[in-house]
């Protein structure tokens, strides 16, 4: 048995079958994590002690013939902006170096009540400001695909463990694409739920009104399982949606016969090459798979990544406002008066692209700006949304590219923060609109880099995103394969 | 829209964050380039459109975002401040802000 090529369903057939218990599944996984971990700098830090208490109680369960849940035995990887009690969490970030959070994130309770096994945290831009991973204060990830390529961001880590086989499942988080487009560049699957339906609490906030977590893993059903035990109101969160949570596993009937999707014609005259090649592949799968496909357009396109850095960028520099020397952990030496004491333990404990985004935030936020960036880029916002809520009066799915490219090499793109930004056009729409999205692997370019399709429905309707994401899976043939290994997935 | 040191200087200031005079010039250029993009924003017609702060959307009675007001236990001032670079007898300590 490999643990690369795991997966949830698996895991607790094995578990039940008594093939193996999940302190040596754990076990396994650990040492796995470490062995390979050298190669893509995915991991900061992994949790055996933690890890194997919870295979215990997995295995007591067990033994005394108790249902030991969903996710029993499944290793998770955890992306390091989400807390967990007693394990450091550091954002990615050196003013957070040595942060010991004294709670878990309600998701975190959730995957452990539900028997998962978190092993370790991820590596990922510093606060999950990024699209390459290279932002983080703990080096960049590499991609397992490639590994002179990014494996995206901000969850490159979360991305690249899931794609590397050193973890089965993994969490990241999502505020403007950090989920799909890592899931796209390491060729795994990557959900972005709707606004609300998982609680952030215990998620560092980054901008609060776009912030998600959501699931990655190597093929579509697994990530739909992970989804649907974090899913659900928690008080602690007001913002977390009340609405039922289905089951998805019984959505996927593989059934997508007059489904209707749309192709959005703003999206696809800017997608080039091998990608819109993939992608129209990707296309003429799902009409081969009886669904009805049509054009639609989305006229705000063009204007949504200056409305999300507005808005993100504010919402960041109010969030980002905590980390002043007091309460977490690092202070500067330099610290004789209070604000040189904020000014000093902020400047030397943020990097580059937080301080800038702090910059941007606190400039467009600020006296005799405000109206015309902060509060027109909310109405921008309320437009996007509408586009996306009049197609979705007509439209089953939206199926789109992921990221205009697929994975770039390290350092190509790092000095242009413009260009970075507007890499970021496909994912940010659906991401103001609050909608679930997801990437799904839909091929290989001729260098043998993945790409993703991505499919996006309305609010709450998860159940179809997933059939049709698990059918075009099924019709297409294209899983992740965990790479250290050459073994298929069962 | 472009920015000036000077303008720079005072949001870095708003934003309590000491900036290296590398860092400064590196902003006056980074900061320039994406305010442009930004300021494409007042080219679309947002005439009569409200607002929007947060996601909506019809979800019915069930998304009731308030709880009961029930007491519940806290963290405690010791887990609370345990992360702090100074804390002592469960207060945060700061640089002398009054002089006696």
């Amino acid at each position: 048995m490999s643990i690369a090529t795991q997966t949830v369903s698996g895991i607790r057939k094995g578990l039940l079958a008594r093939d193996f218990s999940a302190t040596e599944l754990t076990q396994q996984a650990l040492a796995f994590a470490q062995a390979e971990n050298p190669k893509t700098n995915a991991y900061l830090r992994l949790c055996p002690e933690r890890a194997l208490e919870a295979a215990a109680k997995v295995d007591a369960a067990i033994a005394a013939g108790r249902d030991p849940g969903l996710l029993a035995g499944v290793p998770v990887a955890v992306k390091d902006v989400i807390l967990t009690k007693g394990v450091i969490t550091t954002c990615a970030s050196k003013i957070l170096e040595h942060y010991v959070p004294p709670y878990d994130a309600t998701a975190i309770e959730r995957l452990e009540a539900a028997g998962g096994i978190i092993i370790g945290k991820t590596n990922c831009d510093e606060f999950a400001m990024g699209s390459s991973n290279e932002n983080s204060a703990f080096g960049p990830v590499r991609n397992p695909v490639a590994l002179d390529r990014v494996p995206g961001g901000s969850s490159g880590g979360s991305a690249a463990v899931v794609a590397q086989g050193t973890a089965v499942v993994s969490l990241g988080s999502d505020t403007g694409g950090s989920i799909r487009q890592p899931a796209s560049f390491c060729g795994v699957v990557g959900v972005t739920p709707t606004y609300g339906r998982v609680s952030r609490y215990g998620l560092s906030a980054f901008a609060s009104s776009l912030d998600h977590i959501g699931p990655f893993a190597r093929n579509v059903a697994d990530a739909a399982t992970l989804l649907e035990v974090m899913s659900g109101r928690d008080i602690m969160d007001s913002t977390s949606a009340a609405a039922p949570v289905p089951s998805y596993a019984a959505s996927m009937t593989g059934d997508v016969r007059g489904m209707r999707i749309g192709v959005p014609v703003e999206y696809m005259a800017h997608a080039t090459g091998e990608t819109a090649g993939l992608i129209n592949k990707a296309i003429d799968t799902l009409r081969g798979l009886g669904c009805e496909v049509v054009d639609v357009s989305l006229p705000s396109t063009d204007y949504a990544v200056a409305a999300y850095y507005v808005i993100c960028t504010a919402e960041a520099s109010s969030n980002l406002a905590r980390y002043d020397g007091v309460r977490y952990t690092t202070r500067s030496e330099d610290a004789s008066s209070l604000i040189g004491m904020y000014q000093h333990s902020r400047g030397e404990g943020f990097g580059p692209e937080v301080k800038r985004r702090i910059m941007l935030g606190t400039y467009v936020l600020s006296h005799g700006y405000y109206d015309a960036y902060y509060l027109k880029a909310q109405k921008v916002r309320a437009l996007v949304a509408r586009d996306f809520s009049r197609a979705f009066g007509k439209l089953d799915a939206i199926v789109a590219p992921v990221s205009p490219f697929p994975a770039f090499k390290i350092g190509e793109k790092v000095d242009d923060p413009v260009a970075m930004y507007l890499s970021d056009i496909y994912t940010i729409t659906g991401s103001l609109a609050g909608i679930p999205c997801m990437s799904v692997p839909c091929g290989l370019t001729g260098d043998g880099l993945p790409v993703g399709l991505q499919i996006l429905c309305d609010h709450f309707h998860e159940p179809e995103m997933f059939r049709l994401a698990h059918a075009f899976e099924s019709a297409a043939g294209v899983f992740g394969i965990p790479l250290s290994t050459s073994e298929p997935i069962q | 829209m472009k920015l000036t040191e000077k303008e720079v200087r005072y949001v870095a200031g708003l934003a309590n964050l000491s900036l290296s005079d590398e860092e400064l010039g590196r902003m006056v250029h980074d900061l320039g380039g994406i305010l442009e993009q930004m300021d494409r924003l007042a080219e679309i017609d947002t005439e009569g459109i409200e607002p929007m702060s947060q996601v909506l959307y019809d979800a019915g009675d069930e998304t009731a975002t308030l709880r009961e007001d029930v007491e519940r236990e806290t963290l405690g001032s010791e887990a609370a401040t345990a992360n702090s670079a100074l804390a002592a007898n469960g207060y945060f300590k700061v640089p002398l802000v009054i002089e006696r």
